[in-house]
């Protein structure tokens, strides 16, 4: 059950596809048009109770386009990057660029912005996996996990490994490609006694293969997560310290990052609507952006616009020194790109690190927060309030597991509130950050 | 039960899906066999093909003008190879006999070994329609499509000084699928989905909030307009970000609460419906596991997974496997009597599917999802239920909600609520989650209202990374004590 896949043939046809669209686009009326056109392919494989679950093979692929007929804009998208699906997809845009308004800000990016060198990140790491292979490895983990006692059952472990090719193009005459993969397990457990049933999981991620945790480690990890939440307790209402863990406070900066998204400014829907320049932080904190990272998470040459990315400092030493634009969202403020369309790539914080027993000394009594639940989070206001689970801690020792209460605040005093970042930084996904120690949360439980 | 003036036989329908679906790439019915029967390899006990199609279309207002127009078109094939628990699966965007080869000779690899099932002759479905089986993007016009959202403009800044921005969307989609299965199963459906929707900016002294209103369901575009979507959507998101620019903080701790009637019915689908899915259930990794038959919630509470009615968000004429849509007792009386199922976790556990298989896509594999889930009515006038509380919380509109269902902990969030004190409705409150535990809040409803009401058609549900249009609903209800997550003491 393998298929193969030439990654560098799939770019070659896709930039040939490409560029007929872009050409067709002009022919047809546009004034100006940008494409992009993708394909992934991969295999998952999941286990359960020592058995296979299910084996699903995926192919995609989807063509994107945008025209501009005067300043006004259409766009179309096809799941077939066939020639006949690309010229109704070229046609269907233009018919809607007959009907939407005039937009003075539409438009391409400056075509000098465009991203003149296209370096290889070392993102594409492809798989020789075969079926079985990727079987064994699933079972592997999920059997380490259920060896372990406390153990009652699983939600399973499952592997996935893919690749793709990624190319944008526009009437400037920008072409770019990026071929990537992604090879991901994860593993999720079961754990039960008299307090009732618990479930944790844990995984790895990487773009090469070779830099995945050992299955058999995901599977106890999970099992270590799912058995130290059984007997939780409810905290009692108060104010307390609370200390995200690292993967939560990633989601924290998040929140931060579509706070300063060129759209939500835009549209007066951010709390830090009109706050560049403004201290947000403590003075050591300082957060920057590196697309150009090698073999990082989400590096990228080129953002959405076809724009060169660049090292940006987004929170310098705790003041808020750049939003995150794009073409578009830049000219609705006045302002430049960031190079930022599609998102940031890659943060990074440049902060001093706690370590852990040090960070639960200085949280003193509180939660460590493990999990949150929810869509809580108001990006208007800044006001939080979100479903958690984790640990009571007290005088610096965590106590007993604790579930079913809210953590509730607003981003900006939590942002102003962060007393430490720890040094167990969580380098899986696109956001790398240790814990988040902030001074006084809500707690609402018993 | 004839609803509609303009229904489509079984039969129109397996034609027009057969035109739309297989007849560009060369296929017919009898190639669908030959297709289907690369799938069936050596051990393979069950096999299925879905088709579909989809033509998405998307209009957007900001800044009182319509500045994007989208349209997408999506299809292909899923092939499924079952044997036993075991799943293969494959799809392709390509609907040709070499690509069912292709496909169903990669999922039936699931199994090498085994007897060989012989295909049951295709057995038309004769399911009766939930709705009308039409294009919703036909009969209007573009031009209509944008007066519409400019109307809602108009409407939401003449409603209030206060209000800055306004966005609005028009979204149609008209989706074509086709399900062959080994057992027989040979189905077409037709559905149709829209919505509409209004969010608002309102600004005053400094301060700013958000209100948001939409609808819709499997319909025309046209009856959005006629039924004057634009305006009432414009009103509502108006009304609540003016309500949300005076909201206090919330009270934090353990309260009585009081959900009004419709969309806080999320509260269903979080605390009860997840945890009655077959899949969950058959793994034994729900709290409601094991639990069938016993009260898992107070006395009048009767919850139910209803595909049939008509034209709603959540209705289904037939699932993503072939099987009629139903109506699904869950909890009668607060005992519980019913999953919701696929033909896989039903035979797996010995019981009939429920007409619940859903999938995002061809490229995604069904499993048991929720259509339009709520609770019947009670005898309870609201002014009472509302009057019986000292001191709590009357929530009327919620952002979203997620649960564990191992634990059983479900939270949801208030986007418009208001404080209740000595039986009387008083100051709006600041958005606030609410959390608690499936099983112990369903026997926490003390009172239950006449005013069964359902959601406007607004609801998307994610599970493993899928997301399916649902519908929910309530009467107002009273819970004696949830958590309620705001800020202040």
């Amino acid at each position: 059950m393998t298929q193969a896949f030439d990654a560098a043939e799939q770019q070659a046809l896709l930039e040939t596809r490409v560029t007929a669209a872009l050409d067709l686009a002009r022919r047809l009326g546009a004034d100006a048009c940008e494409v992009g056109a993708s394909v992934d392919q991969g295999i998952g494989v999941s286990v359960r109770l020592g058995e296979v679950e299910s084996v699903e093979l995926s192919r995609d692929q989807g063509i994107a386009v945008t025209v501009f007929v005067g300043s006004r804009k259409g766009s179309a998208s096809s799941s077939d990057a066939g020639e006949a699906s690309i010229r109704a997809a070229v046609e269907k845009a233009i018919g809607i660029a007959r009907y939407t308004g005039e937009d003075p800000y539409a438009g391409l990016a400056p075509a000098e912005l465009m991203a003149t060198e296209l370096p290889d990140l070392e993102v594409h790491h492809p798989w020789r996996l075969s079926t079985d292979e990727a079987i064994e490895l699933a079972l592997s983990c999920e059997s380490a996990g259920r060896a372990v006692a406390g153990i009652t059952n699983s939600d399973g472990a499952s592997l996935s490994s893919g690749e793709g090719v990624r190319v944008y193009g526009n009437s400037h005459g920008f072409l770019g490609s990026q071929c990537g993969s992604r090879h991901s397990l994860s593993c999720m457990l079961i754990a039960e006694d008299a307090s009732g049933m618990q479930r944790d999981y844990e995984y790895t991620s990487e773009r090469d293969p070779a830099r995945l945790v050992a299955a058999e480690t995901i599977g106890r990890q999970a099992a270590d997560k799912a058995l130290r939440r059984l007997g939780a307790k409810r905290p009692s209402t108060g104010r307390f310290p609370v200390l995200f863990d690292p993967q939560l406070s990633a989601g924290l900066i998040g929140h931060l990052m579509s706070a300063i998204a060129g759209g939500a400014l835009y549209r007066d829907a951010s709390f830090l609507c009109g706050r560049l320049g403004e201290t947000l932080f403590p003075s050591w904190f300082t957060l920057v952006e590196r697309p150009l990272e090698l073999a990082a998470s989400a590096s990228a040459p080129f953002d959405n616009d076809g724009v060169y990315t660049r090292d940006n400092v987004f929170i310098d030493q705790g003041r808020l020194a750049s939003y995150m634009l794009s073409a578009y969202s830049a000219r609705r403020l006045g302002m430049d790109t960031t190079g930022n369309a599609g998102g940031a790539r890659n943060l990074r914080i440049e902060v001093p690190l706690t370590p852990q027993a040090s960070l639960l000394e200085q949280l003193g009594t509180g939660v460590l927060v493990t999990e949150l639940m929810g869509q809580g989070v108001n990006g208007v206001t800044g006001d939080y309030s979100r479903g958690a689970a984790g640990f009571w801690v007290e005088n610096g020792v965590i106590q007993h597991p604790v579930e079913e209460f809210t953590i509730a605040g607003n981003l900006e005093q939590m942002f102003s509130g962060l007393v430490a970042v720890g040094d167990d930084v969580d380098t899986r996904g696109s956001v790398h950050s240790g814990s988040w120690l902030i001074d006084e949360m809500t707690i609402a439980g018993s | 039960m004839n609803l509609h003036s303009r229904e489509l036989t079984a039969q129109d329908k397996l034609d027009g899906a057969v035109a739309t679906l297989l007849t560009p790439g060369g296929l017919d019915l009898a190639g669908l066999d030959t297709g289907l029967g690369h799938a069936l390899g050596a051990g393979i006990d069950y096999a299925d093909l879905y088709f579909q199609r989809s033509w998405n279309e998307s209009w957007v207002l900001e800044d009182g003008e319509v500045k994007e127009g989208s349209y997408s078109i999506d299809g292909g094939v899923g092939v499924r190879a079952m044997a036993g628990d075991k799943t293969g699966f494959a799809y392709s965007n390509q609907i040709t006999a070499e690509a069912l080869a292709d496909t169903g000779r990669t999922a039936s690899g699931i199994t090498r070994s085994g007897s060989r099932l012989t295909l049951a002759p295709g057995q038309l479905s004769q399911a009766a329609d939930r709705y009308v089986g039409l294009d919703p993007l036909a009969g209007l016009s573009a031009a209509d499509k944008i007066a519409m959202l400019k109307e809602a403009d108009r409407i939401a800044r003449a409603e209030n000084p206060a209000v800055s921005q306004v966005s609005a969307s028009l979204t149609g989609l008209y989706e074509v699928v086709l399900v062959r299965a080994s057992d027989g199963t040979l189905a077409a459906d037709v559905r149709p989905l829209v919505r509409f929707n209004v969010s608002v900016i309102a600004t005053k002294n400094g301060r700013r909030e958000r209100g948001s209103a939409g609808g819709g369901g499997r319909y025309a575009m046209a009856r959005l307009r006629e039924e004057q979507a634009p305006s009432r959507f414009a009103r509502e998101a108006v009304r609540q970000a003016l309500v949300n620019l005076e909201a206090v903080d919330a009270p934090a701790g353990q309260m009585p609460v009081v959900l009004a009637a419709g969309w806080p019915g999320i509260l269903l689908h979080e605390a009860v419906g997840h945890g009655l899915e077959g899949d969950f259930n058959r793994k034994g990794s729900s709290a409601f596991a094991g639990l069938m038959g016993q009260r898992v919630a107070a006395k009048g509470v009767t919850v139910v997974d209803d595909a049939t009615l008509a034209d709603r968000r959540g209705s289904l004429s037939i699932d993503d496997e072939g099987t009629p849509g139903a109506y699904t007792p869950l909890i009668e009386d607060g005992i519980l009597t019913g999953y919701m199922q696929d033909k896989l976790n039903a035979r797996l556990m010995g019981m009939a599917p429920t007409g619940n298989a859903r999938r995002e896509s061809y490229a995604h594999m069904p499993m048991p999802r929720m259509t339009n889930t709520y609770m019947l009515a009670g005898q309870d006038d609201p002014a009472d239920i509302i009057g019986s509380v000292k001191r709590g919380i009357y929530a009327v509109s919620f952002g979203g909600g997620q649960v564990d269902i191992t634990s059983g902990k479900f939270v949801f969030s208030a986007s418009e609520a208001y404080l209740i004190e000595d039986g009387k409705i008083t100051a709006p409150v600041k958005g606030a989650t609410l959390i608690g535990n499936g099983p112990e809040a369903m026997a926490q409803v003390s009172m239950i209202g006449h005013d069964m009401d359902l959601d406007t058609g607004i609801g998307v549900c994610g599970k493993e990374g899928q997301g399916v249009p649902v519908g929910v609903g309530q009467p107002t209800l009273k819970l004696d004590e949830l958590t309620v997550g705001g800020t202040a003491s």
